[in-house]
This record gives structure tokens, sequence and C-alpha cells, in this order.
């Protein structure tokens, strides 16, 4: 576990701040008055929210002309399964095809 | 770029230990391009105006055989806007080998690729998909359960993990090897 994964998991240890991402991959590129409408919490709140997303990489931000829009980056979450989640669900992904291998009869 | 396109817009980053040449080369040149991701070779005219194309690997092309998809040579199209090497890439991007996507047309795709502290690169990828509904589909990983990929969050994780460690995921998927 690398403290970039770390950063993630916590990040997304919140249900507020996956409602956020849920609200993004709904429609990506919103502004802050956006994600704040219906959440509940006051702007502070949800900024707060935003900046711990945003450090764990899983938020990104660009600006269009006055406007600051946040972009859902599903990039860290792919890491965090390709370099770490992969290996247990192969094990059993494997175990699984030994056991239909053995049922169904099968020698090596 | 106005509001309303950003928000079909797919932006995606990605921190990686290699310069930033390392990075543009791994995008750019065809030796590395067929080493990770759909592992198509592409091949660019870094010049505005100039062509892109990628072409279908042999592992993409055994797998359309197999699955009875007719595929074309060049898989997909476009054309260099501007080209900052180390630092900016920009160009249309036109996928041929889905019939619902090369209906779409041309979008516009940009990679910017800047040093941060300890050696560590930021790539961006921000792919500008107005109009273009199907492709944005495919490039965001949503059809990765039908054999199309996981996108460009599969793409980059891939390159992440050939620049820093020398080998790509060791994908199951059957697209590779």
């Amino acid at each position: 576990m690398t403290d970039d994964d770390d950063r993630v998991f916590k990040a997304l240890a919140d249900p507020t701040r996956r409602s956020l991402l849920d609200r993004l991959f709904e429609r990506d590129g919103r502004t802050l008055t956006e994600l704040e409408a219906g959440m509940g919490m006051t702007r502070f709140g949800v900024m707060k929210h935003l900046r711990i997303l945003e450090d764990a990489g899983l938020v990104v931000t660009r600006r269009a002309g006055r406007e600051k829009l946040h972009f859902l980056n599903p990039v860290p979450i792919r890491l965090v399964h390709d370099r770490w989640i992969d290996k247990y669900t192969e094990r059993q992904v494997s175990a699984l095809a030994d056991l239909k291998h053995e049922l169904e009869g099968g020698s090596a | 770029m106005t509001t309303d396109t950003l928000t079909t817009t797919q932006v995606y980053r990605v921190y990686i230990k290699a310069t930033p040449e390392a990075i543009w080369t791994a995008i750019t040149d065809p030796s590395w391009t067929e080493r990770y991701g759909y592992t198509n070779r592409a091949d660019y005219e870094l010049r505005p105006g100039g062509a892109y194309r990628s072409t279908a690997s042999e592992a993409m092309k055994r797998g359309a055989e197999a699955a009875g998809i007719p595929l074309p040579e060049v898989v997909v199209d476009g054309e260099v806007l501007e080209a900052h090497p180390p630092h900016r890439l920009v160009q249309t991007f036109r996928m041929l080998m889905a019939p619902e996507a090369a209906a779409e047309g041309f979008t516009r795709l940009t990679y910017e690729i800047a040093e941060t502290k300890g050696g560590v690169t930021k790539l961006t990828v921000i792919h500008e998909l107005e109009g273009a509904p199907n492709l944005a589909l495919i490039v965001g990983g949503q059809q990765e359960e039908l054999g199309a990929g996981g996108g460009w969050a599969w793409v980059l994780s891939d390159l992440k993990s050939l620049l820093e460690t020398g080998q790509p995921m060791d994908w199951d998927d059957g697209l590779k090897r």
C-alpha cells in the first residue's frame, strides 16, 4: 500500500464524498454551486470534501473562463484495482476454476 | 471550451515517476504504444496538420477474428493540431473500430505533461466528446465487460506500470498476449 492508495481509501470512506463522485459520474464538469445544491451542508463543508477528493486525485479541476469545473478522475481507483485488489480476486477466480475442473471430473 | 462542451468532456490524470520526455515518447513512438493499453501502433506526424493513425495490434486482430467482428486496419485516425514536445499534444481523434463511434466523427484530445517535484510527472488527458456519446462510453471504460477494453483509466494505469516497472499489467481479459 502506498500513500497514494491510502489517500484514495480515506477519501472514499465517507458517504458525502462518494455522493459527490456519483454526481460527477452522472454529469461531469460541474461548478461548486452545482455540486453544493441539495447536499444539505454549507459551501465550506462541500469545499472541504472536494479538497480531500482533489488531494486523492479523484477529482481534477479545470478553469473555463471565470468558472472552476470539477471532473471525476477514475484513474486512482483503477490503480488501486489493478495493483491491489486484482491480487486477491485473481486467487479466487483461479480457485473457482480449479473447483470447476475437479467437479467436472477432469484430470490435469 | 464552453461550459456546455465541458459537461461531455472527460478528464484523466495520473502521476508517473518518469521524465516528461519518457512520457511523450511513450505516447508518440509506435515502439512504445505497442507495449501498453490497447497495444496498437500509433503513427504521428508531429506538426500542426500532420496525420495521426493508430493501427490494430496483432492481439486485437486475433480477438476481433475470434469474436467474428470485422476490424479495419486503421482503428483510430485524426490530425495533429499542436505538438510541443514534451509538454503538450493536441489532436483530433475518431475511432473507426466501432461503426457507431466512427459515425460520430472527430473529437478533440489533449495531452498535458507537466513536471512536479521528486522526479514525478503529471500527465493529464482531456478528451472533449461533444456529440460522441458512443465513443464516450468506450473511452470511459463503460464497455469493458463487452470486450472494448477499459478506456483511458485502463490505458493510463498500464502506461504508469510500464514506465515505472518496465512491465505492463498482466491482463487476463484476452485482449493482449
